[in-house]
């Protein structure tokens, strides 16, 4: 069963259209919730006014004032209130203020127009420089929501000894998660026994961040408070965090109407107002010996947080663990900061602080290279990361590393080589076309960062169904990647039957553990291990209460979970999450095993760069990754392809447009994603390498190709136009012209 | 004017009667009067084809299309592609190429797909990049999807 293609279990009601997703979810006497928002980035909200020719009374209207229970979002902190007050601060323009609901969709919008916030407005800091300089001081003493330092060694010890010294400075932009279908929610609350009863169905990837928040929302226990995943229209971390947000909202109109309410953003709400990649600043020294071999590497790396903390601690946390790369470096600083701004909080965003600090380091390598006078490909080659060698948060490396080969794997595939030295001739030509080919190579680490998967102590569990079928327990959702297939394949192969008698159970508060959130490709490897063990304890369970005799068929182990279920009532076996022994991390020093493991890879562009209209043309992309065993094939590559694609897009042209902190090209329109017109083939190798801790041998997959492509990419820029200051992405065309403008300038 | 106006149009085959309101878009009709929730909103602004239906055999984008443009018309939408519970070959490709992740797209690439190759039944690679560039994935990078195509095509003709 692992290492087969399976079809997606749900694949067939997806393309008969019968997947229910929350919008088609069919609510009888359902009210329409829309939001009032901020329309200033900074200020004291002194008054709410009720515009004429709206018939208010007909309104479900919902302020600060009506919370229940703690008017603050239950998150990593609890810094960010559902709906802002009379007299308190709004931090950004698109805070919620008031919630609206009524049975007249078009009326709902048009009276949020009718309303009026009176507010007294306050400067603003819109950016990173400015947030650093404490221009206003918006956030505790110093707008920082988290701050990290990584040390090994000291390389202040270095730079004076050292052959060369090369800096560099990196930004990345923020990135829209454009999942298709927006965010989405429909809830319920009834009184019941003189009791709260709280229902949320919606496009949401972690069940209990939604519960932990409406628990705290309306001051409820954990058994009155449900939550339900529906299908989900993608999310790729854009419904990691927010839904806690509007899934609260939508709770807040249905409990104050006592009617359904249904809250579904339109695509210019959804785009300015839910959560992005981070912006990011990277300031990079490294010093190298005669010979290339890096000898010290301080990185600063700053990360806009935007107006409350969301996921930044941890997005930070793993952009500046991965920053030193996949090199060995005797003596590594890094300084990350999340810094403060007025403007929506960004949030998760696969990848997940990675891509940005990847990007800078292997734009980084390939500008020393160049400076040094050395391939690319050598320099890497020298500096590569061994068995035993330690990294900067000093977890040692106990794999049987071969980054070279699998970077030659990559460079053969693409013939990087071959085209290398042909386009140096063409590209001496006339013609408007330059090209190049470029690479990255990177690692992302699987799982939770640190303590993460030992804090969550994730449950997941297998049922026996009268029918005798099993049936999967776990809080993990499918956002499309794969779970429901997945999970599916790994607990029966641990059970040795077919695919077929083997589902997942729908993701119900009520009904599934606990099994954390899905997110950080933590899904396959850390759940799927857990359920393995919990398909064997469920085995172990039948035999020992004399239901089922080893050897055993399909046949026969169907039988026997039937009679089991008639029997007993219920069946069911739960595993959780244990640490491994070898694994230990230390949250304060920020030192020990960030992660039981790595994927690992490298990716190759060839780009072709047209010099009338400075557009980029990705004419073919290589990816080669050691993802450990992979589970499904067929499905792991589309990971790789999609992830390619959005990696793609961050690099070139994805542009987030602010005025004020606010998205102003909040369309599909002028907000450009990959259209099928614009990406060549994505080729998917994987160098199969199993590792213990997962189900089968097999790691994460999901985050790691959008951590490729966009440094790749600018390589291979270079390798077309020569060198430029190509320190940015998306390097759009308007960029890649100002570029080249400042090198014929001089 | 009238607060609700009576629309008929032929369904996936079948006659339906209903009454709408004059300005109601396609989409919403579809959706929300004859509870098809095949067919997806992804913009609301003629960009990403999630909403793409077949109205008297042209493919339009249903959230540009006011109702009453549908009055007597030929409409077929995602759920009227399979036949009696038998997919098309075009679905049962992608669901054999994982032609479909997250799902949100599909309704429209499929119907999409059913137009290019009825229109063009053996296309070129770079052809059916062309014919399905108007419909967003934004999971897939595109290459399954692709492969779903050829196969159906290639069924097609093998036919
Ligand atoms: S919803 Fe119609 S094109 Fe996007
Ligand atoms: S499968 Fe998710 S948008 Fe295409």
């Amino acid at each position: 069963m692992i290492g087969a293609s399976s079809h997606r279990k749900e694949g067939r009601a997806k393309v008969m259209g019968t997947a229910i997703y929350t919008d088609d979810k069919f609510v009888p006497d359902a009210l329409h919730g829309v939001t009032v928002r901020s329309q200033v980035p900074r200020g004291i909200l002194k008054g709410i006014h009720f515009g004429g020719g709206i018939p208010w009374a007909e309104f479900t209207i919902v302020t600060a004032a009506d919370i229940p229970g703690k008017n603050l979002v239950a998150s990593v902190m609890h810094d960010q209130p559902f709906l802002v007050g009379i007299g308190e601060e709004i931090t950004h323009m698109e805070q919620p203020v008031v919630l609206l609901a009524h049975s007249n969709r078009h009326l709902a919008e048009r009276a949020r127009l009718a309303v009026a916030l009176e507010v007294e407005e306050l400067p603003a800091i819109l950016d990173i420089q400015a947030s650093l300089d404490l221009e206003q001081v918006i956030y505790g003493t110093h707008n920082l929501l988290k701050e990290i330092r990584i040390q090994k060694g000291d390389p202040s010890k270095v730079w004076d000894r050292a052959a060369h010294v090369i800096e560099g400075e990196y930004f990345t932009g923020a990135q829209e998660q454009m999942y298709l279908e927006t965010n989405a929610m429909v809830a319920v609350v009834e009184e019941k026994d003189a009791q709260t009863w709280v229902t949320v169905w919606g496009s949401l990837q972690c069940p209990y961040y939604v519960h932990g928040a409406l628990k705290q929302l309306f001051g409820l226990p954990e058994d009155r408070v449900r939550v339900v995943a529906m299908e989900m229209g993608g999310a790729f971390g854009g419904k990691e965090d927010y839904p806690s947000v509007n899934g609260g909202h939508a709770a807040l109109l249905a409990w104050k109407s006592g009617k359904p309410v249904k809250l579904i953003y339109d695509r210019e709400e959804d785009l300015a107002c839910t959560t992005k990649r981070h912006p990011s600043r990277s300031r990079l020294k490294t010093a190298f010996d005669a010979e290339g071999h890096l000898l010290a590497l301080e990185t600063d790396f700053v990360i806009d947080g935007g107006a409350y903390a969301t996921m930044s601690p941890v997005v930070l946390s793993r952009g500046a663990i991965h920053a030193a790369g996949l090199y060995r470096c005797p003596h590594v600083k890094v300084h990350a900061r999340a810094v403060a701004t007025n403007t929506p909080p960004p949030g998760a965003f696969r990848g997940f602080g990675a891509p940005q600090s990847l990007f800078a380091m292997e734009r980084h390598m390939d500008i020393c290279a160049r400076k040094l006078g050395l391939d690319p490909v050598e320099l890497r080659r020298k500096n590569f990361l061994r068995l035993g060698d330690t990294m900067a948060t000093g977890q040692v490396i106990r794999e049987d590393l071969d980054l070279g080969g699998l970077m030659d794997r990559a460079l053969a595939e693409i013939g990087y080589h071959d085209k290398r030295a042909a386009f140096a001739i063409t590209n001496q030509g006339e013609g408007p076309i330059k090209r190049g080919v470029g690479f990255s190579v990177f690692m992302h680490g699987c799982g939770f960062t640190g303590s993460g998967e030992s804090y969550l102590a994730s449950v997941a569990g297998v049922e026996g169904l009268a029918d005798g079928t099993v049936s999967i327990l776990a809080a993990s959702t499918e956002m499309g990647q794969g779970k429901n297939t997945v999970f599916s394949q790994i607990v029966a192969e641990a059970l040795k039957l077919p695919y077929e008698l083997v589902d997942v159970a729908e993701v119900d508060t009520d009904r599934v553990p606990n099994s954390g959130p899905t997110v950080a490709s933590r899904s396959t490897m850390m759940v799927g291990r857990i359920l393995e063990d919990a398909a064997i304890g469920f085995k172990q369970s039948l035999v020992q209460q004399g239901f089922l005799q080893e050897p055993y068929t399909p046949e026969s182990f169907q039988v026997a979970v039937a009679k089991a279920v008639a029997t007993l009532g219920s069946v069911k076996c739960y595993g959780q999450y244990h640490r491994p022994p070898n694994i230990v991390w230390n949250d304060s020093t920020y030192q020990g095993d960030a992660y039981p493991t790595f994927s690992w890879a490298c990716y190759a562009a060839e780009v072709a760069v047209d010099l009338d209209t400075y557009e980029v043309k990705v004419e073919d992309f290589v990816t080669v990754q050691e993802v450990g065993r992979v589970v499904n094939p067929r499905l792991a590559a589309g990971q790789v392809e999609g992830g390619v694609a959005q990696g793609i897009g961050w690099g070139l042209w994805e542009e987030v447009t602010t005025k004020q902190g606010r998205m102003i090209n909040n369309q599909m329109t002028n907000y450009i994603i990959p259209t099928s017109a614009d990406l060549p083939r994505i080729q998917v190798v994987f160098l199969e390498n199993a590792h213990p801790a997962g189900p089968g041998g097999a790691k994460g997959i999901g985050e790691l190709p959008m951590d490729g492509p966009a440094p790749a990419l600018l390589n291979a820029l270079e390798g077309a136009l020569g060198p430029l200051r190509l320190d940015e992405v998306p390097m759009t065309p308007e960029r890649l012209l100002q570029r080249c403008e400042e090198v014929s300038h001089g | 004017m009238a607060d609700r106006i009576n629309l008929v149009m032929k369904l996936n085959g079948e006659e339906r009667s209903v009454n709408v309101h004059p300005f109601a878009r396609l989409l919403d009709v579809l959706r929300e009067d004859l509870r098809l929730t095949g067919t997806k909103e992804g913009c609301g602004e003629g960009e990403c084809g999630a909403c793409t239906i077949f109205l008297n055999g042209q493919v339009v984008n249903s959230c540009l299309v006011p109702a009453v443009q549908a009055q007597g018309a030929e409409v077929i939408t995602v759920e009227g592609l399979a036949r009696g519970g038998e997919l098309s070959p075009i679905q049962a490709a992608f669901v054999a190429h994982n032609g479909a992740q997250c799902g949100f797209c599909t309704p429209g690439m499929l119907v999409a797909a059913t137009d290019l190759l009825n229109r063009c039944p053996n296309p070129t690679e770079d052809e059916i990049r062309d014919g399905l560039a108007g419909n967003l994935c934004r999971c897939t990078g595109y290459s399954k999807i692709l492969d779903a195509v050829q196969t159906a095509a290639a069924d097609g003709a093998s036919r």
